[in-house]
């Protein structure tokens, strides 16, 4: 496949299968690795990091989901807006790109899995899941690192295990986080004091959306902090544990108001629906969060006819790259309003 | 109390318990802010933080430490204690004595426990299991679960058994 065949699919883990699929969005296990010795990617000169991807290239381009039909992508051969179509797609980090030299990424043709090269560390490895699997993640990225493992000689020690540029990486390498759908904690207001409680436990929560702590459309993502001191499997039991909690929470809240507040919601859903049916002109933040309103309908059964994935897969293709890519020319921020509703509308009719 | 970024007088105070190993950050209002630590329940990252943690704890005399220096990717001391990052995995051996404070404070822990290199498949290394197994004993001891300890040892033996056999 080439990189413009990623916009005729949905990606994989949008497909809106996978169990509790109606809050859970998406699964995600992250391994970093290092090459022994190797200076890592912050500090490295740019001949050091064509040395660590002339390294690591065959390795990758040998893996079982790359070799058939995957991608391998150097960064400095693609595009600005595919750059960005592939932050999007959450194929690459926005770091990836902040310099493109001796960068690259390699993906799988489902997009489930991604690998990229030279960010923080030599290696990240992403697998990437509908609804909530993380063990199945785990067990695909544990694949994968085994299959590098023979052919790379990773930094590790016996005592710190696995040894990364950040030492809050250090041990397992490992970040595992889960993308969930909260609206009803959101509108009943207890949001914060859950969010409070999963800190204090540990884990980290981000919006998924938007920049930086802001949680566009609902949209979280939970996630461990330790990575030393326990096993993947202990990591990820204990905040599949956490995130069982807040799927309860989610669907009392969501009982509640389906019960206390049924007029307002109802409201609320219908009115999302009525103006992404048939606005003109619509910003990417309005989009994202009338959209999350439309899921919430959807998964409570108050609309039908739409399916989940086509939902899911409007969240990412109303997103700046994708407009431009599907218009196939640059557009001014006014112009992809425009054609952000044109889309919305289309695929919502 | 100074800030641990800056110097300046500390006002923000914070303190997180992960395993049970206290972390406590003392910032000025303007770092606090820069590092995103406005208010109450706004979720952010340690690792936002580790430049000011790397001094933290660490006994060796300062004009020790001043002086390291990584042979492999001349990270100074001074580098990584600005930085909060490493610049090899040599660097791990050399900024030993800074660094494992600091990843006791992150990660409650000083010991691997999970996957290894020289494992294939999808399990445990047997080596991992029972250095597991052993550091549950110790805690079972340690907590006087004498039940959990003996099952825990009879684990062990079966192990070390399969291990030798």
């Amino acid at each position: 496949m080439n990189l413009d065949d990623l916009l005729k699919q949905t990606s994989g883990w949008l497909k809106g299968t996978g169990s509790h699929s109606e809050i859970i969005f998406s699964s995600r296990i992250r391994l970093a690795r290092n090459l022994e010795k190797i200076i890592f990617s912050n500090l490295a000169s740019k001949a050091q990091l064509m040395q660590t991807l002339s390294i690591v290239e065959p390795a990758l381009k040998s893996l079982e989901s790359i070799k058939k039909d995957g991608l391998f992508l150097k960064m400095e051969d693609v595009s600005e807006v595919n750059s960005q179509l592939l932050i999007e797609r959450h194929l690459i980090s926005k770091e990836l790109i902040s310099e493109k030299n001796g960068r690259a990424v390699a993906i799988s043709s489902d997009e489930t899995v991604s690998i990229m090269v030279n960010e923080e560390d030599h290696l990240r490895l992403q697998v990437l899941k509908p609804g909530f699997s993380l063990e199945d993640c785990w067990k695909a990225a544990e694949k994968i690192d085994s299959a590098l493992e023979k052919k790379l000689n990773f930094a590790f020690s016996a005592k710190l295990g696995y040894l990364t540029a950040c030492p809050t990486n250090t041990g397992t390498g490992m970040r595992a986080s889960v993308m969930l759908h909260l609206p009803a904690l959101v509108l009943t207001k207890q949001i914060n004091r859950v969010i409070q409680a999963i800190v204090k436990l540990g884990l980290t929560v981000r919006g998924l959306f938007g920049e930086g702590t802001e949680a566009a459309g609902n949209f979280f993502q939970i996630s461990n902090q330790v990575s030393l001191g326990r096993s993947e499997m202990e990591i990820i039991d204990n905040i599949k544990r956490i995130i069982n909690q807040v799927f309860e929470y989610e669907q009392n809240a969501r009982q509640t108001l389906s019960t206390k507040n049924k007029s307002k919601l109802e409201d609320q859903v219908w009115r999302s629906y009525g103006i992404l049916k048939n606005a003109r002109i619509i910003t990417s933040s309005e989009a994202i969060e009338l959209l999350s309103n439309v899921r919430l309908g959807f998964d409570l059964g108050l609309l039908k006819g739409a399916n989940q994935e086509t939902i899911n897969e409007l969240f990412i293709l109303t997103q700046p790259a994708h407009l431009q890519k599907l218009e196939e020319k640059t557009l001014t921020a006014n112009k992809r309003d425009i054609k952000r509703a044109e889309l919305i509308r289309q695929k919502m009719n | 109390m100074k800030c641990q970024l800056c110097g300046k007088s500390a006002t923000v105070h914070l303190t997180e318990i992960i395993n049970e190993q206290m972390t406590e950050l003392h910032l000025c209002e303007e770092c606090a802010k820069d590092k995103g630590i406005a208010g109450l329940g706004q979720p952010f990252g340690l690792q936002d933080l580790l430049a000011g943690l790397v001094d933290f704890g660490s006994a060796a005399p300062a004009d020790k430490k001043n002086a390291l220096q990584c042979s492999n990717c001349k990270m100074s001391y001074d580098d990584f204690r600005k930085s909060g990052r490493l610049g090899c995995s040599l660097c791990y051996e050399v900024f030993k004595e800074s660094l494992s404070p600091l990843l006791k404070k992150v990660h409650g822990s000083l010991q691997h426990i999970g996957k290894g290199p020289s494992i294939d498949g999808d399990g445990f290394d047997a080596k991992k299991k029972l250095q597991e197994l052993h550091l549950k004993l110790q805690n079972a001891i340690h907590d006087e679960a004498f039940e959990e300890a003996a099952r825990l040892r009879d684990e062990i033996k079966q192990l070390e058994k399969e291990i030798d056999g």
